[in-house]
């Protein structure tokens, strides 16, 4: 806290602010100053000149939190989009540990924390003008950066206010507006990063240069979790452009790695240099890993009884008659985040400094401002550390780890140039933790009279948790693993979820949407093999299971609406519908499918409903549930992940494709925000995809899908 | 090495490189003009689409000295103020998301126009299918395509 007494202090200098934010013992604080101390986490900035200045923590990715965050400050205080400026931060101390995008949490963690910020500088500046005025505050009103009267036409911008505005105390809880009253949120407002993306002027990390930069680019081992016996570079030293080879390593999670870095002035240089690098590997016998031995393993783990998750009621005391119980077996393949974007870094190590330039997701871990910190793990001071943190092509989880910020500091401590490491898409591909399969045993049984009594989820798979510590108790349940299951709201009386756990040598990662990615297809899926069972209706199933207000139910109730479910297809077309809540949020979509004269399933159109309770930005929630059944259908229906002879199979978009123009279907969503649970948007639209339109497949052809990815070509 | 003078966007430049580098790294690394991305470079994606006298052509597997002397332009090159029908339109559907391949998709789809004024859906496609989107924001480019080729004067 700032007190009044270093406000008179400081007011002969002309650069004075009213800043507004948080210190750790309370949210919101205000200060009269040139610069925020430390200890401050300030969101906002009012100068004497009228400029304002919001302060972002949340990287922006695609999904659009350069806009959604600062518009819930800029509602509150009154000020559209256009006249603030926006401030990405990097990982600065002051701005602590959540700078970072993830988990969809952005808006839904932060909704009202931001509001308040905003709500309680407008407080401020309308008290202070109430002051100046001598009039009382309800005569008062803030407008687009003003404070005016109501009793006369006199009004004063934010700048005139500031300084009287900062001897007030911070309101602790500033009232918020009014729904009706919004401006901003709820409105589709244009985002301000699309011009820049439209011009190719945004940065990104890729695009950075800085004085006097060179280039690298790192021979991994080829079969993972080879280990560096020894390099020969001398014919890489003959090339033009070369200047040095050195050995990098990384960490990524529990695992450590050395692979080998050919500097040189340019990008190419280096790229032929490694072309002629000789290099042996110890390949530790995982050169006998083969994928389809593993996937052997983890349908035979399905016959062990594992960890205890979730236990309602008793599932073993369920007596169910013979013919009245059904059973399936799911499987879902690794898969590559394939952000466009190749992973790349610019280091400079400078003594004991270090500056970075990259796109990341985790900000504040780079520079040690927060959990999961990269400094003990390069052996620098966080206070020597500075991060330039650049617009991401593409995040979906990749950029959650920093394996390709610490090789290329590694690298940077061996040179004293500032050093760009660009990993090329094979490398990205190949060297990169992968979204880890999971394998479900699933089993539901109903009573005499057609209800649904018993269900059981047994996931089989790697451990996340295994893969990012050391410290992974075996005896406990991998919570990421399971994750979602424990969220359905389907009121069955005897439930149980359990995890078996598979040792696994590759780094696994959260991929968009995590593990609901894939445990969602199997438990959908299978939803839907039990709904025909007893031959109902695989909605109504579903409704039936829901208490009234649970908000699956109101999404289901809306979908079903909106998809027409209840009008009969013509001849020819099926669909299918699955839904999904878990940490991230809620959607459901329904998909409608027919089949072409080569009998090929086409999918003709996919409805969404996604809940959100409020919603900042409709026509950017839209574009994300778009882009989320694009890689989701993606994930379904292109090859995956493979191993052979301990290595990733697949190297680049033509034997890893992603879903082109043409393939993609007609997507219609709707929105619900009707005051609810605030939930998030970036991963909500992944999950359900995949099982409903494997649910479409079996309305329209009989055939049940259990493996993804799938055919849609129908034998 | 060699010195190579290449045009980009009405403009010369003289570098001395491996002829065989990409056009690409040319006009990122020596140019200096980082609109046009590498995604994949084996021509796959479309992040590196430039034109060369009017085609769009993938910059990553073009190697550089076969294009001395030839008209390039980059996404630099179409406007700079993003008065380009197509960038209006871009702008207008709001069609990024990371935006990491849209100067790609923005060449392609302004090539597509200045030959065809009134694409239909196939042809679209036809004329996009070699861009990959990571994001998935293909209705919004097909949308933004059409209401270019509606707003063309």
């Amino acid at each position: 806290m700032v007190s009044r007494r270093q406000f008179i202090k400081n007011t002969g200098k002309a650069s004075f602010a009213l800043w507004l934010g948080a210190t750790s013992n309370g949210f919101a604080n205000a200060a009269f100053i040139t610069d925020a101390p430390s200890n401050f986490t300030p969101f906002v900035k009012i100068e004497k000149n009228g400029k304002i200045t919001i302060f972002n923590t949340k990287p922006e990715m695609g999904q659009g939190t350069f806009q959604s965050v600062p518009a819930l400050i800029a509602e509150e205080l009154e000020v559209s989009l256009d006249a603030i400026t926006i401030v990405q931060t990097s990982g600065e101390k002051q701005f602590g540990g959540g700078q970072a995008a993830g988990g969809s949490s952005s808006i839904r963690g932060n909704y009202d924390a931001y509001r308040k910020i905003g709500a309680a500088a407008k407080e401020m500046l309308v008290k202070a003008a109430s002051v100046k005025w001598g009039i009382g505050i309800e005569s008062c009103y803030a407008e687009n950066g003003s404070v005016h009267s109501k009793l006369s036409k006199e009004h004063l911008s934010y700048g005139d206010l500031i300084e009287e505005a900062s001897k007030l105390e911070v309101p602790k809880e500033p009232k918020l507006k009014n729904k009706s009253d919004f401006k901003i949120i709820g409105k589709s407002i244009q985002r301000p990063d699309v011009p820049l993306k439209v011009s190719g002027k945004a940065e990104y990390g890729i695009d950075v240069e800085v004085p006097n930069m060179v280039y690298a680019t790192v021979f991994r081992s080829p079969v993972i979790g080879g280990t560096l016996k020894s390099f020969d570079a001398d014919a890489t030293l003959k090339i033009p452009g070369v200047i040095k080879v050195v050995e990098a390593k990384t960490t990524v999670g529990k695992y450590q790695y050395s692979g080998v870095a050919v500097i040189a002035k340019s990008y190419w240089a280096a790229l032929q240099g490694r072309k002629v690098l000789k290099v042996e590997w110890d390949t530790n016998g995982y050169e006998n890993f083969n994928l389809s031995d593993y996937e052997n393993k983890l349908r035979n783990l399905s016959k062990e009884a594992g960890v205890l998750d979730k236990n309602i009621g008793n599932v073993e005391s369920v007596k169910t008659e013979p013919g009245n119980s059904v059973e399936s077996f799911y499987e879902t393949p690794m898969v590559a985040h394939h952000t466009l974007e190749p992973m790349n870094c610019i280091a400079h190590v400078n003594g004991e400094m270090l500056t970075i330039w990259t796109s990341t997701q985790v900000p504040s871990a780079i520079t040690g401002s927060g959990p999961n910190d990269l400094h003990s793990q390069i052996g620098m001071k966080p206070e020597n550390i500075t991060l330039h943190s650049k617009f991401i092509g593409g995040g979906f989880g990749r950029r959650l780890y920093t394996d390709y910020v610490i090789e290329a500091v590694n690298i940077a401590k061996q040179i004293e140039q500032p050093v760009k490491v660009i990993w090329s898409r094979e490398d990205t591909t190949q060297h990169s933790a992968v979204r880890p399969m999971t394998f479900s045993q699933l089993k539901g049984g109903f009573s005499k009279e057609g209800e649904l009594i018993s269900f059981q989820h047994k996931v089989i798979s790697p451990s996340y948790f295994d893969s990012v510590g050391p410290n992974f108790d075996k005896t406990k349940v991998d919570a990421i693993m399971i994750e979602g299951i424990g969220e359905q709201a389907y009121q069955i009386p005897n439930i149980k979820t359990s995890y078996v756990y598979a040792d696994f040598h590759v780094p696994v990662a959260a991929w968009r949407s995590v593990t609901s990615s894939t445990v969602a297809f199997a438990h959908e899926c299978f939803i839907d093999e039990l709904a025909h069972k007893v031959k109902k209706d695989p909605l109504d199933f579903r409704l039936q299971m829901l208490d009234k207000d649970s908000d699956t139910k109101r999404v289901l109730l809306k979908l079903k609406e909106v998809s027409n479910w209840d009008k009969p297809l013509p001849k020819g077309k099926g669909r299918g519908v699955a839904q999904w809540e878990f940490f991230a949020g809620l959607c459901a979509h329904v998909v409608e499918v027919s089949v072409t004269k080569d009998n090929t399933i086409k999918i003709d159109k996919v409805y969404a409903v996604i809940d959100l309770g409020e919603v900042v930005n409709p026509d950017n929630v839209k574009n994300q549930i778009e882009g989320s059944i694009v890689m989701a259908l993606t994930a379904a229906i292109k090859t995956g992940i493979t191993i052979e002879n301990g290595k990733i199979k697949q190297s680049n978009f033509h034997d890893n494709p992603m879903i082109r123009m043409h393939e993609t279907p007609e997507i219609e969503v709707h929105i619900l925000a009707d005051g609810g649970k605030i939930k998030g948007v970036g991963e909500p639209g992944l999950p359900p995809f995949a099982p409903a339109l494997a649910n479409a497949i079996f309305s329209i052809s009989g055939k049940r899908i259990k493996k993804m990815p799938f055919d849609l070509k129908l034998s | 090495m060699a010195i190579i003078n290449l045009k980009i966007n009405s403009k010369d430049y003289s570098i001395d490189v491996d002829p065989q580098m990409p056009l690409l790294w040319a006009i990122r690394d020596f140019v200096g003009l980082k609109g046009t991305k590498y995604g994949c470079g084996i021509a796959q994606c479309g992040a590196c689409t430039v034109h060369l006298n009017g085609q769009p052509v993938r910059s990553c597997s073009l190697p550089v000295a076969a294009v001395a002397n030839k008209n390039i332009t980059t996404i630099e090159g179409l406007s700079d103020d993003n008065s380009h029908p197509i960038q209006k339109a871009w702008i207008e559907e709001q069609v990024p998301q990371c935006g990491y391949c849209q100067s790609g998709q923005i060449m392609a789809a302004a090539a597509l126009l200045s030959k065809n004024a009134s694409p239909n859906d196939a042809d679209i496609d036809a004329a996009m299918q070699g861009h990959i989107c990571r994001c998935g924001t293909y209705p919004r480019i097909k949308r933004a395509i059409k209401k270019a080729s509606e707003n063309k004067p």
